[in-house]
């Protein structure tokens, strides 16, 4: 069970507060009927996938209820840093 | 000296006997005797048999490295636990100890026949045979396969016994308790950090238990830390894993060394967060592979030494040793010191410590140096053993009623594996050491590669004469994996480490590989001729030691599996007899049976009395969420398919939310409160899905909206009143509200009081008649209910359960999320185009209704079905076909989504999925079932008051 | 190569089993080849084998980073049916099912497939109504599958807890009697050996770096560890690592890699004698030849290839498996171990063409690869061979990605309301 720094309570809490919420920086486009449909399955499913560096989202489910992102090197699980949901990608 | 136990000497207690039986027979022995030590005390050499050649077998080790002796502890009434080691179990008065995998008898094992036809089962056998006839793999191999493996016999009755959990949280964790681990806690003792101090064993030392001469040592350390305020101490639990960021789970075994087990629990799972671990888990010694190595009596000289010192029992009373590494030396001096007749020193080596050569001179030991045991005499125990030269295979016979193998140690580094720490090879040890972390933790004393028991040599196998592809010299004891069945593997071109592990199993024992993994990777890393460090482990896994099932669940069971949400009314319902049904967490009433009624009688009942006088239901388990903020309505509307700008408060509106992908995921009635705040509805099993989804779309994708969601699920209890009576039924209770259908038409919402408590009161219906749902603050649910309930007796009121409300709402073609789609159906699929906003630019999943195969013909859709024969009712989930004869595999239209008799319509009907299915009504189609066909025609999902004017009442 | 018969084994056992060959030979990669495989598990070596047995493509190598099998075939928990609802899906693992019954003897080499049933259990009336609608579609679709009682399931699995008052009640169970298990490891041992009779080159230990592609955007073959590969085909079987070496080529992929764990008891003598599965409660369960109780766990929320799961998530399985079969508590965990299983959205695999001309792809199996490991070798192998993707396969192309026309067997067992 991992742990997990939340950016809005600023502790690290066990993973089992948390829930996991995908890859992060994937925003809603603005207008989806411009999309080509190519466009709109890149945005509802093409993902990256690393091995290593990822962005991706969390939930403090338990606890603050917000949405955050982080970067977490998926070959060893540990999180290089957390941080709040709507700031450039670290 | 009685038998084999020492006259004096040992820590267990001889004033106090303890009387057990193995195999019926009894036996005796004191208080701090393992099953091990006690049953060798009484001279019994014959432990248990092998897995796969049902070799006979004594015990080989001291502790958890022990293969062979495998036992079956039954304490009655359920507590039956097979495959436990004899050298971990305490006895206890009264322990019913039993062998394992052997038929008729321990001595006499039909089994053993496996032994003769040996060469017939190498590594690997079964992949290469049992193939012809190709029926005969099931009827006749399989089975017979199976029944020769496994150990002992399953637990057959429920265990009794209860398991507690907990976690834990500490500066430090100190794992194992030898001489290394208590000089880390004696250190840490003095500060404000919190300790924990675990240990496997029944008391502090470790190898320190084995070595008298360290007990006085032993015992003002154990004082010291018992008196230190910040130490707690953990013994009889194993640390059996290493998770991430230094979480580590421990089981602690609290009853099952206890003559009575009593009330509390068998065991306790540890869940331990530390900021910090050290490992001190010491070394675990290997044997030596030699023609006969496992007959009982040759067992690890560490062992003997275990048992001498520490249990006061002499494994032989002339033992012989064989040894590759000093440490072979020094544990025969100590049993020499102790009384024990030692019969020679055998070492592999030419040359060996001088010190110990004289040490052992002194004692008139016979030495032979540069010799090999080469055979063993004795099937069920040690009789003689045969040695010879390296150089020269001159040799003889050695009689001796034991011998001990001294083949090196290894570091026990599997929780450092677990946490992911490199691993280094050490040629010195002839094993692998920790190298580079990767959690705050490290190892000491022996585990770390810091303490030393001498030198010593790595092999493979030890020198013979004889040919290595004829004998039978074991590597891993319990799965009978020999040194030729490695050789094949690699022969065979098995040259992974994990490929040689699995093709030959060895290491895949309940040891796992404990004292085998290292002698089988010499093997290879010779037939291979690559270094071991080139080869590499196999992969340290979770758990250290086997852990009970029943540790793991801990409270989890029963009624605690996953707790059940129950409504504020459930308890009414269950005094008035109500069938209940799981749905989703909840538990909900599924219908109400009066005496002697089954279920479709009292459906029928139910649904009757709502059609004509008024029913009474517990709507609480909806999903409910309150949205509020000046955005509500802007925020609702990028959600839902529907328009909310436009709806006034106090009415309501049917809400439908799709994926991003397009398809149904939920829906509701919801209601307009005030120009900023929504009462949301969603399914029972929905509701924690559909906030989470609202609360990442409002916080991440929209966060300039003014919105607050809350779940307002268990706020209200919602009691649903329904039936041309409803009005008449509420209307004495209801303050500040006007009822009259002009005030309060369909789909309004008001609020107000009923019974004196505040309501947020709905004119909705799911049934299709008159009805209010009646929120009420969820403490006041069950009064409000009863008082609604008593007055209603006079309208005949009647309770009805889900089951009942499943029919009424299929009867107006209402859809079940969840029962009629599954996650494929888009709204216009689902007959619900009229629920989409057309003139919204967009909302959640609408780009995706624009793909090509969501625009194409031919999707299922959702219909009405009828049987042509009305008293037919279709089973749920069955198929539909247009040509009921056409071979299979048939071309199916779609599935029936849901099926009811009617009572009010005194007919069957169906909703059903159906492919193109909006352009086919009047149209007959099939359902084929076994051995018949039934015909049903296509029509709208509306059966009941399709002009919907009963609502209105 | 020796031809394993009672015969040979008797023969060798003779000879103390001293001339047995390798099963395959340690290759070393030559310069160019018809096809390649990326990746040695079940499914990859099964390409192999087909597209030299059945589709006359024996010039072909196969290229595995680590060891052959040592993915998520060698750590699963091995279970196999074909009772899916969608008719793609039943075809597709009917298909696998069909190849699994006298594989052994196909291959020479016993892969010990069981077929001891499988059984659903169902909770809840929402169970129920998923089940029947599965059993009447199978029916239709010639696939077996069957309702039972909740008596009839405890008969046909003693240890089965049906007490009506449990959290969980058994209101019945969906029963393949052709669904069983088969041995992990030998179903890839098997087809390496199988395919290195026919000529096809094993080459372990060579990570693949790089895909190269020419002007015309075509493959040409593979960078590895050990130089340059080329080939005009090269069929991608990857599972976990899907994504990765699809970036190789350029093409990102709708996946993702999630830890699945799974656990093995100590072995006992013969209690379990089928393959039982739990949705709603999450569990799976059957025992091995060896006599280990061998149960499936969750996945992990989060993306990782750390083959690493959580205790948490042990708990919960344990916890599980002791609902439904209570006389276990008392039993003990031997092992457990993790695999990195690659999910796609619709949580069906993916196996056809890819954009890339030459470019073959088998991947997205998630956590049911193994039962369809015969069926996803021949259909790559065919597909490669033909460059155009059987009628079986054709549905579960990338397009569908795009045009909505999903296969989503997970949202149909979904639970709401």
């Amino acid at each position: 069970m991992i742990l997990i720094h939340c950016p809005y309570c600023d502790e690290k809490r066990p993973e089992l507060e948390f829930t996991y919420a995908g890859e992060a920086h994937i925003a809603r486009p603005a207008d989806p009927s411009t999309l080509s449909d190519e466009e709109w399955e890149r945005y509802l499913f093409i993902r990256a996938n690393p091995k290593g560096r990822h962005n991706e989202r969390w939930r403090h489910s338990f606890g603050c209820g917000r949405f955050f992102n982080a970067v977490r090197d998926t070959v060893t699980d540990k999180f290089e840093t957390t941080y709040k949901a709507g700031e450039p990608r670290k | 000296m009685s038998g084999f136990r020492m006259d004096q000497g040992g820590r267990v207690d001889r004033g106090a006997r303890v009387n057990f039986t193995f195999d019926g027979k009894p036996y005796q022995g004191f208080a701090g005797d393992t099953l091990a030590s006690a049953l060798l005390a009484a001279g019994v050499t014959l432990f248990g048999r092998s897995f796969k050649y049902h070799r006979p077998r004594g015990i080989m080790g001291a502790g958890v490295e022990e293969p062979n002796a495998l036992i079956s502890v039954d304490r009655g009434g359920g507590r039956f636990t097979p495959n436990l080691r004899a050298t971990q179990i305490e006895i206890y008065e009264g322990l019913n100890a039993k062998s394992q995998n052997r038929w008729p008898s321990l001595k006499r094992d039909f089994g053993a026949i496996n032994d003769r036809l040996g060469r017939f089962f190498p590594a690997g056998f079964y992949n290469k045979t049992f193939m012809w006839p190709r029926s005969f793999w099931e009827k006749l191999y399989e089975p017979a396969i199976r029944r020769m493996a496994g150990l002992g016999d399953a637990p057959s009755e429920v265990d009794p016994d209860h398991y507690d959990a907990g976690y834990a949280h500490c500066e430090l964790l100190i794992v194992g308790a030898g001489p290394a681990g208590i000089d880390a806690a004696l250190e840490a003792s003095g500060s404000n950090a919190r300790v924990i101090l675990i240990d496997e064993q029944d008391e502090l030392g470790g190898g320190a238990l084995a070595d008298p001469s360290l007990w006085p040592w032993l015992e003002r350390s154990v004082k010291a830390l018992q008196a230190a305020p910040n130490i707690t101490i953990l013994t009889r639990t194993t640390a059996f894993g290493y998770f991430h960021d230094n979480f580590i789970g421990a089981v602690e075994r609290i009853t099952d060394h206890l003559a009575e087990p009593g009330h509390g629990p068998r065991e306790k799972l540890w869940k331990i967060r530390a900021a910090e671990v050290i490992l001190a888990q010491g070394a675990i010694e290997r044997p030596l592979v030699f023609e006969g190595n496992d007959v009982p009596g040759v067992m690890l000289a560490s062992a003997a030494r275990v048992f001498a010192l520490r249990h006061g029992v002499a494994v032989g009373k002339n033992v012989a040793v064989m040894a590759a590494h000093d440490s072979g030396w020094k544990d025969a001096l100590a049993l020499a010191k102790a009384g024990v007749g030692i019969a020679a020193i055998i070492d592999v080596r030419d040359a060996v410590d001088a010190g110990l050569v004289a040490e052992a001179e002194a004692k008139d030991i016979p030495i032979y140096l540069n010799y090999s045991v080469i055979g063993v005499n004795g099937r069920h125990h040690v009789k003689s053993a045969q040695i010879c030269s390296n150089d020269e295979y001159l040799g003889g016979r050695i009689a001796c009623d034991a011998l001990l193998m001294a083949g090196g140690w290894t570091p026990s580094i599997h929780l450092w594996s677990h946490s992911k720490g490199s691993i280094a090879w050490s040629e010195d040890w002839g094993a692998f050491l920790p190298d580079k972390p990767n959690e705050n933790v490290r190892c000491v004393g022996a585990c770390g590669g810091t303490f030393s028991f001498g030198k010593g040599v790595n092999l493979g196998q030890l020198p013979t004469p004889k040919d290595p592809a004829t004998i039978k010299a074991f590597l891993d004891f319990q799965n009978d994996v020999t040194a030729k069945d490695i050789a094949l593997a690699v022969r065979e071109g098995y040259h992974s480490v994990e490929h040689i592990k699995r093709y030959t199993t060895n290491g895949m024992a309940t040891d796992q590989g404990k004292t085998s993994n290292l002698n089988a990777l010499q093997l290879a890393s010779g037939f291979l001729d690559r270094p071991i460090e080139k080869i590499g482990l196999t992969t340290f896994r979770p758990p250290y030691t086997p852990q009970s099932f029943g540790a793991f669940a801990g409270h989890a069971k029963d009624a605690l599996f996953i707790a059940t949400r129950k409504s504020p009314i459930d308890s009414w319902a269950g005094e008035q007899g109500a069938v209940y049904e799981p749905v989703a967490q909840w538990r909900r009433a599924r219908y109400f049976p009066r005496s002697g009624e089954d279920m479709h009688a009292a459906v029928n009942r139910e649904c009757l009395a709502v059609r004509n006088g008024v029913g009474i239901f517990d709507a609480s388990t909806l999903g409910k969420i309150e949205v509020v903020g000046p955005d509500a309505a802007e925020f609702l509307n990028r959600m839902y398919t529907n328009p909310w700008k436009q709806l006034e408060p106090g009415r309501c509106r049917y809400g439908l939310l799709l994926r991003e992908d397009g398809f149904i995921t939920d829906d509701g009635v919801s209601a307009r409160l005030a120009p900023d705040r929504f009462h949301l509805t969603t399914t029972t099993g929905g509701a924690a899905r559909v906030l989470n989804m609202m609360e990442d779309y409002l916080q991440t994708e929209w966060p300039d909206l003014n919105v607050w969601l809350t779940s307002i699920t268990e706020q209200w209890a919602v009691i649903a009143l329904q039936g041309p009576k409803a009005r008449d039924v509420i209307a004495p209770f209801v303050e500040g509200i006007d009822l009259s259908p002009e005030a309060f038409p369909h789909m309004a919402v008001r609020e107000g009081m009923i019974c004196g408590v505040p309501t947020r009161l709905f004119r909705v219906s799911f049934t299709g008649e008159l009805g209010y749902e009646i929120n009420v603050p969820a403490a006041y649910g069950r009064a409000v209910w009863e008082v609604l309930w008593d007055a209603g007796e006079a309208h005949g009121i009647t309770p009805y359960g889900t089951e009942t409300m499943h029919v009424l709402r299929a009867e107006k073609g209402f859809i079940i999320v969840g029962q009629d789609t599954d996650g494929t159906l888009t709204p216009y699929d689902a007959g619900l185009a009229w629920a989409v906003g057309k003139k919204k630019a967009d909302f959640v999943g609408k780009r995706s209704l624009a793909r090509p195969d969501i625009v194409a013909e031919g999707r299922k859709q959702l219909v009405g079905l009828l049987t042509d024969d009305p008293n037919e009712v279709l089973e749920e989930g069955a198929q539909i076909v247009a040509d009921p004869n056409q071979p299979v595999p048939m071309t199916m239209l779609g599935h029936v989504t849901s099926s009811y008799w009617s009572a009010t319509l005194g007919r069957s009907i169906a909703i059903a999925m159906v492919a193109g299915g909006q352009g086919r009504m009047g149209e007959t189609l099939h359902i084929p079932m076994p051995g018949r066909t039934i015909a049903a025609k296509v029509t709208a999902m509306v059966f009941y008051d399709a002009e919907g004017v009963r609502v209105n009442g | 190569m020796t031809r394993f018969s009672a015969f040979s084994l008797f023969a060798n056992a003779l000879s103390s089993h001293k001339k047995w060959p390798q099963h395959w030979p340690d290759a070393a990669p030559k310069a160019s080849y018809d096809a390649i495989i990326v990746g040695a598990g079940g499914h990859g070596l099964g390409a192999a084998y087909y597209l030299a047995s059945r589709y006359g493509i024996t010039n072909v190598a196969v290229i595995e980073k680590g060891w052959l099998g040592g993915g998520n075939t060698g750590r699963n928990t091995t279970i196999i049916r074909s009772n899916y609802l969608y008719d793609e899906s039943a075809h597709l693992y009917d298909h696998a099912v069909k190849l699994w019954d006298g594989l052994s003897q196909d291959i020479n080499f016993n892969v010990m497939y069981s077929k001891r049933g499988v059984m659903m259990l169902a909770h809840n009336v929402h169970d129920v109504q998923s089940f029947k609608r599965h059993i009447h579609a199978n029916r239709l679709n010639g696939v077996d599958n069957e309702w039972l009682t909740p008596e009839e399931a405890k008969a046909y699995c003693p240890p089965l807890s049906i007490d009506p008052g449990a959290r969980y009640p058994v209101l019945g169970a969906a029963l393949q009697r052709r669904g069983g298990t088969a041995r992990h490891d030998s179903v890839a041992w098997g087809y390496a050996r199988a395919a290195a009779r026919l000529g096809v080159d094993i080459i372990q230990n060579c990570a693949v770096t790089g895909i190269r592609r020419g002007a015309d955007g075509a493959i040409e073959g593979v960078e590895t560890e050990r130089g340059f590969i080329a080939s005009k085909k090269v069929g991608v079987s990857a599972a976990g690592n899907t994504s990765v070496v699809m970036q190789m080529a350029g093409l990102d992929f709708p996946l993702e890699s999630y830890p699945l764990q799974a656990l093995v008891s100590e072995p006992v003598k013969p209690v379990f004698p089928c393959v039982v599965m739990s949705n709603t409660v999450h569990a799976y369960m059957s025992q091995s030849d060896k006599g280990e109780l061998v149960i499936g766990a969750g996945t992990d929320q989060y993306v990782s290839y750390s083959q690493r799961g959580a205790l948490h998530i042990l708990e919960h399985n344990i916890a599980a498996i002791c609902e439904i079969f209570p006389i276990f508590r008392r039993m003990r965990m031997l092992r457990t171990w993790g695999g990195i299983v690659d999910v796609t959205p619709d949580r069906s695999p993916i196996l056809g063409k890819t954009p890339v001309k030459g470019l073959y792809v088998n991947c997205g199996w998630g956590t049911g690869g193994f039962k369809a490991t015969p069926g996803a070798g021949d259909l790559l192998a065919y597909t490669m061979a033909k460059d155009e993707p059987h009628r079986i396969n054709a549905p579960f192309n990338l397009d569908r990605f795009r045009n909505g026309r999903l296969i989503d067997e997970a949202a149909a067992a979904a639970v709401a309301h």
